[in-house]
């Protein structure tokens, strides 16, 4: 890149950066806390995250203006790995995590996301904020009526303040005057102080203390893959949700390396794997951040207002966060899918349900991708498999003919088969595949066998209308039955 | 009366609205023109991208939306063009007003009451208020 190119993406746009950084740093702090106690470890591992992966990311990233950190959806698939073997494995995992997304981009692999049907992508979302709304459920057990006060006073101020202000972020000062009457009502509610330590220092470099052995690799390699594909697909969503915002292009290969290293720094500086964030995005955009300097700027204010006011934060109710976590859940979920989900294909909106209902269920997201673009497959398989045989007999009822209609592969061949009438008395029988396409060796057996069958009855078999690529199919596969490609 | 015309729209029934008044204020047909801006704000943006293949697909989509304007703006022979502004649709439209020379501004109005336009945010309102050029604001 030479240094025109670079000159504009950090230094284009000075001041719109800088502004849409210190909102995005103010508004990064209590979800990256919030997603921390999602993932069961100390508010510190999200907040180094976000920290080192803005800061990676503004260097590396393949989309200025997109802003990535500790996520949700990475936190939520993170959960047993920590309950069941600690942070040092998680730590690792997160590493791996970033060298299989490194592999992503080096080989390019971006564009296979197509294959990845938009239902399941609207699903991936919706699950995503079910899940983020479920988590906050649990700060809700045995809590007295000053939690719910709480909570509704945070999403008031955060979704009525907007009407009347747009110069300050509303979910800071939710979040501010909440904590301000929990400390000086004395209210007595938990706290983040409670749920972990927050960084007092900067983020050293360590390399995780566990094992290096296969059952360690064995442990967690599913979990990374995991945390690659939905990182991935996150941000690369995302990616192009900030591209449609701004009316420019991106590269995705690019993102996707860069979403690597930021995630292998990350494990190497104590934090947990992260991802390119759909919220602070558009937070950002909104607030005139469209270059490479509003995540730098993004990351380092959230480090120093953490070392300054530290001790501050510790003493943000739960009810706050969970307030901003309510909100953010129902600014994920995608709700025009709820809108149109009756005028949709019925196969779409399966899928769509589907995808949420595996997530919800098995707590992985990527579980629920998987699950959602095989039932896609299927159901695309269903639909192309269908072929229509009609046939016509001749005015002297000794030639039938057969037209063939739709795909002839392994799916449809039964179909296929079932179509033709053997016992007809005739002398010779055409199959006429103008408006068919064979596709494998399981449609070039059906018409051996279809072939072999009138044979037997006496009666010989011509096809006529293959197009060119059929045709070339018979010669190579049917060349071993003597009757084909006539 | 007019020439040079910048309708708001969004597709809405008040849009293809104010797009007939549109019509009506040039004074003459052959030698008017018609600007038709849309604004997409960050959750439409969101929503487009997740249900659409690519960008072209979403500028199609998009197309589509506004097809009954364009229908009566061809309808009535007037020449017209498709500006897509991205951000808060008050403020990128007064922003793209006043950045360009129009002789005028028109926009549909919710006819939401104060209660909603103080919830929902008077789109209209903030247009009137903060365009340079006289502004229209079609019930």
């Amino acid at each position: 890149m030479n240094l025109q190119a670079i000159k504009k993406e950090w230094f284009s746009n000075v001041k719109g950066d800088t502004l849409a950084g210190i909102v995005v740093a103010l508004a990064l702090i209590p979800e990256a806390i919030a997603f921390s106690i999602i993932a069961g470890v100390d508010p510190m591992v999200g907040l180094y995250a976000s920290f080192c992966i803005a800061l990676v990311i503004a260097f590396i990233g393949g989309r200025p203006g997109m802003i990535s950190g500790a996520t949700g959806a990475m936190a939520l698939l993170m959960i047993t790995l920590i309950a069941d073997h600690g942070l040092q494995y998680l730590l690792a995992a997160t590493i791996l995590t970033g060298i299989i997304q490194i592999l992503f981009g080096v080989f390019k692999l971006a564009k296979y996301m197509k294959f990845i049907p938009r239902s399941v992508m609207v699903g991936f979302v919706n699950a995503l904020a079910i899940l983020i709304f479920t988590a906050q459920l649990q700060h809700f057990v045995n809590v007295t009526w000053v939690m719910y006060a709480l909570v509704a006073l945070t999403l008031g101020i955060i979704y009525i303040l907007p009407r009347f202000t747009n110069a300050v972020p509303s979910t800071l000062v939710a979040i501010i005057v909440v904590t301000a009457i929990a400390i000086f009502g004395g209210l007595g509610v938990s706290t983040v102080g409670s749920m972990g330590t927050l960084p007092s220092t900067l983020p050293i470099f360590l390399i995780p203390s566990i094992p290096l052995t296969l059952e360690t690799l064995m442990i967690i390699l599913p979990y990374s893959l995991a945390l690659a594909i939905v990182g991935l697909l996150e941000s690369l969503l995302t990616a192009q949700i900030v591209d449609d915002m701004t009316d420019t292009d991106s590269d995705k290969n690019k993102e996707s390396r860069g979403q690597g290293v930021a995630n292998v720094v990350t494990g190497c500086f104590g934090g947990m794997a992260g991802c390119a964030m759909i919220g602070q995005s558009v937070i950002n955009v909104k607030s005139g951040g469209t270059g490479r300097l509003s995540s730098l700027v993004a990351g380092i204010v959230l480090m120093l207002l953490l070392l300054v006011l530290g001790g501050l934060v510790v003493q943000i109710p739960m009810a706050a966060l969970a307030g901003v976590m309510i909100m953010v859940s129902i600014g994920t979920f995608d709700w025009s899918s709820l809108k149109t989900l009756h005028k949709i294909p019925k196969t779409d909106a399966t899928v769509m349900v589907v995808t949420v209902l595996t997530v919800v269920i098995t707590h992985n997201l990527a579980i629920g991708v998987l699950t959602g673009v095989v039932l896609s497959a299927i159901f695309f398989g269903a639909k192309i498999s269908k072929v229509h045989v009609t046939s016509k007999l001749s005015h002297s009822g000794e030639k039938k003919t057969y037209f063939v209609e739709g795909q002839l592969f392994f799916v449809s061949v039964t179909d296929f088969i079932e179509a033709f009438n053997f016992k007809d008395e005739v002398k010779e029988v055409e199959i006429d595949f103008s408006r068919a396409h064979l596709w494998d060796d399981s449609a070039i057996g059906a018409i051996d066998k279809v072939e072999m069958k009138y044979e037997q009855t006496g009666a010989t078999v011509h096809l006529t209308g293959l197009n060119k690529e059929s045709s070339l199919l018979v010669q190579k596969i049917g060349g071993l039955s003597k009757n084909s490609g006539h | 009366m007019f020439k040079n015309i910048l309708l708001a729209a969004d597709g809405s029934a008040h849009s293809l609205r104010a797009t007939e008044n549109a019509i009506q204020l040039l004074s003459e047909k052959d030698s008017g023109f018609v600007t038709v801006v849309y604004a997409v704000d960050g959750s439409t943006s969101k929503s487009d991208v997740l249900h659409n293949k690519d960008s072209k697909d979403i500028e199609v989509k998009r197309k589509e939306k506004l097809k009954d304007i364009f229908g009566s703006l061809e309808k009535a022979n007037v020449r017209h063009e498709l500006k897509i502004v991205h951000g808060d649709p008050g403020e990128t439209i007064v922003e793209f007003a006043n950045e360009n020379e129009f002789d005028c501004l028109v926009i549909g109005s919710r006819g939401l009451n104060r209660l909603q336009s103080m919830v929902l945010g008077g789109v209209s309102h903030k247009v009137a208020k903060r365009a340079n050029c006289p502004v229209m604001i079609v019930k």
